[in-house]
């Protein structure tokens, strides 16, 4: 910001669009100084945490995939390993196997909804991904065909993509049939070309040069780049175990958002593709690190506009791990894919790396097998206050003379929007 | 968009979300292989979700979520005020959905014991038509694309929208799903309306009753045959109320 009196800018967006939930961003720039920058969540309180008490261990799964509609197989995921480690029981390998393939689906699901329909629009001056299908309609087809795919391996693997069915306590409830295996593959071999074409239209687009120093949070990647379960790490050199993660997240309720706010080593962290990226970079699949390169994205990157390009080098990771993971699973058909269950009194805490960074459930049974108490720790939340403290320093680099309203606020819009928030899901 | 040469009509619709996941709105994306022509048969004037557009000038309001908060019921009211035509879309629309689990609960504990000393505005969950008069319902947890292509259809062209009377249990027979009483699951499905296709039972998930109730449901006969097969009054009951479609039905 130069400083210039004659500078006065105004932003008040109620209800952003294109992203999940309700947020709204006030910023002010008064006679050449910052008077107001902030993010604010306004979304209706569900109180999850609360109808899960009493509840059978059966339920837990069920009830907290409607906690948000993206991303229901990971939060699924969450509930169901929270309760095997209160239960303590491991599930079979060839059931871990499918659950990672099933959150890679969902990774791919959610990464090419908000980079076609909710980034996109933004660098390509339209409303809506809704008028590419006509000015564009090459990269329409490409998005639609990516996107099939994605909900297909929702639905094949987990028998729904949206609020799952076969993830069930003690592993999968279904092994999909090998010919459906096999099919699922030859349809991911054949989308690598489609994933090229999705690099070369993102490269053209032009990502705002902003940085600002942050804390980056995710599960460590000790032997793969890790999704579900583990340790915990910061880029600020914090390392914990999934059990401690109110040490890891330290929620705190604020006067004027219906979201909590977190924080760590500093006033506010990261989580999510870029926060994985930045961990976990060594472990990604060498076609996603080549991904990476051609958009200069190399840990740790600071820039809070490159997650939607972190989310992309993701979408390719995840398809070429998820053949991978098709050719073990092929050589397990008719291996068991349940653990008995049998409940028993005790808390257990499930870490999955879900679309939109790291997520935790934390669940206490009593030996009947019903819940006690829960408390549910959302990616949107830890990067809430990360989100309101970057557009304080991003309205002072860009607040200069020639700026106006509107272009700084497609500009805030854009910084909340490259979070990708799931703000339904960050109030539960 | 345009049918034997001739120009269609395309409703505009307009898409709403209060309290919920958001998942039935998300699903309107979804069934990637029609979506071309889905947008191509109506005119979407406002979709905060997707789209920046944000029109008031539509015929059709698709409500997604309960109503929870008075500020909702306000923007509702407003909403129906315009609409010429009001859909009920999902299971929290047409019933509360899961949100209604939150009624049983004392409201000031339960903000005492999420928020501590900063209590926020909330109230109980209530269904779209305990606010405003609903023209049309359709259920699901989430709902399907393929139902709300139906709706469309029926919209622009008139077409019959089907009733589903029947249960789900028709559904599982039709794809040749093994019965969930038969590998000891409690099972909604007897009841349950039709519709969804039964994706639960085929993916080893017994049906939780997110549709609500079929036409007609014979209750004594389902809890004679859940009770037969050793299941207890608090697993069906917990059961019934789980997505709030059954309110009112107990053992």
């Amino acid at each position: 910001m130069s400083g210039s009196k004659t500078i006065n800018l105004n932003v008040d967006v109620r209800h952003l669009t294109r992203v999940e939930g309700h947020g709204d961003i006030k910023v002010r720039v008064a006679n050449g100084q910052l008077a107001e920058a902030g993010w604010e969540i306004v979304e209706t309180p569900r109180f999850f945490e609360v109808m899960l008490k009493g509840k059978h261990y059966t339920a837990a799964g069920i009830l907290t995939a409607r906690i948000c509609g993206i991303c229901s197989i990971g939060h699924c995921l969450a509930s169901v390993r929270a309760t095997e480690n209160a239960f303590g029981l491991t599930v079979p390998e060839a059931a871990s196997r499918l659950r990672l393939l099933a959150e890679h689906g969902e990774i791919l699901q959610s990464h090419l909804l908000h980079l076609f329909f909710l980034a996109a629009p933004d660098f390509l001056g339209l409303p809506s991904a809704i008028p590419l299908k006509n000015v564009k309609p090459e990269v329409f087809a490409l998005a639609m065909r990516l996107k099939g795919l994605a909900n297909h391996i929702g639905n094949v693997v987990a028998g729904r993509a949206t609020h799952p069915v076969s993830i069930q306590v003690g592993g999968m409830a279904k092994m999909p049939e090998k010919h459906v295996l096999l099919d699922l593959k030859s349809r991911l071999e054949r989308s690598l070309a489609d994933l090229d074409a999705t690099v070369e239209v993102f490269k053209t687009f032009e990502i705002p040069d902003f940085t600002r120093e942050t804390e980056f949070v995710s599960l460590k990647g000790e032997r793969d780049y890790a999704l579900i379960g583990g340790r915990m790490i910061s880029t600020d050199g914090a390392e914990m175990p999934e059990a401690d993660y109110r040490a890891m997240t330290n929620e705190y309720v604020t006067e004027n958002n219906t979201s909590k706010w977190c924080k760590l080593s500093r006033e506010s962290f990261a989580v999510g593709a870029l926060a994985r990226l930045n961990n976990n970079y060594h472990r990604l699949h060498p076609k996603a690190r080549i991904a990476a390169v051609q958009f200069d994205l190399a840990p740790v990157c600071h820039n809070p506009f490159m997650n939607n390009v972190a989310q992309l080098v993701e979408c390719v990771h995840v398809v070429h791990d998820s053949m991978r993971i098709i050719d073990e699973l092929v050589r397990d058909v008719g291996a068991e894919t349940m653990a008995p269950v049998t409940p028993r009194a005790g808390r257990g805490v499930g870490a999955v790396e879900v679309p939109r960074g790291i997520l935790y459930h934390d669940i206490e049974y009593g030996d009947d097998g019903r819940i006690i108490r829960a408390n549910c720790v959302i990616p949107t939340t830890q990067n809430n206050a990360n989100i309101h403290y970057d557009l304080g320093p991003l309205v002072k680099q860009f607040a200069v003379e020639g700026m106006t309203d509107e272009r700084l606020e497609l500009l805030c819009s854009m910084l909340v929007r490259s979070y990708d928030p799931c703000i339904s899901c960050s109030v539960h | 968009m345009k049918y034997l040469r001739i120009e269609q009509k395309r409703p505009r619709i307009a898409v709403f979300d209060f309290t919920g996941c958001e998942g039935c709105s998300l699903q309107l994306s979804n069934k990637e292989d029609t979506l071309g022509a889905f947008l191509d048969a109506i005119e979407i004037v406002n979709f905060r979700e997707v789209s920046s557009d944000k029109g008031d000038d539509y015929e059709v309001a698709l409500i997604d979520g309960a109503i929870s908060r008075p500020d909702e019921v306000e923007r509702l009211k407003a909403i129906r005020d315009r609409a010429a035509l009001l859909v009920a879309m999902g299971s929290c629309a047409c019933f509360g959905g899961v949100n209604r689990l939150k009624n049983a609960c004392d409201l000031d504990e339960a903000n005492r014991e999420v928020y501590g000393d900063h209590p926020k505005e909330t109230m109980p969950t209530m269904a779209v038509k305990e606010v405003v008069p609903v023209d049309l319902e359709v259920p699901g947890c989430p709902v399907t694309k393929a139902e709300m292509e139906r709706v469309v259809q029926h919209l622009v062209w008139d077409l019959p929208l089907p009733k589903y009377a029947y249960p789900v249990c028709l559904e599982c027979k039709q794809r040749y799903t093994v019965c969930r009483f038969d590998v000891g699951e409690l099972c909604l499905g007897p009841i349950t309306r039709a519709g969804c296709g039964a994706p639960c039972p085929a993916g080893e998930l017994g049906c939780w009753g997110c549709r609500g109730p079929a036409e007609a449901p014979n209750y004594d006969e389902f809890f004679a045959l859940a009770e037969e097969k050793g299941f207890t009054g608090q697993e069906i009951n917990d059961r019934l109320a789980f997505f709030g479609g059954f309110e009112g039905i107990q053992l």
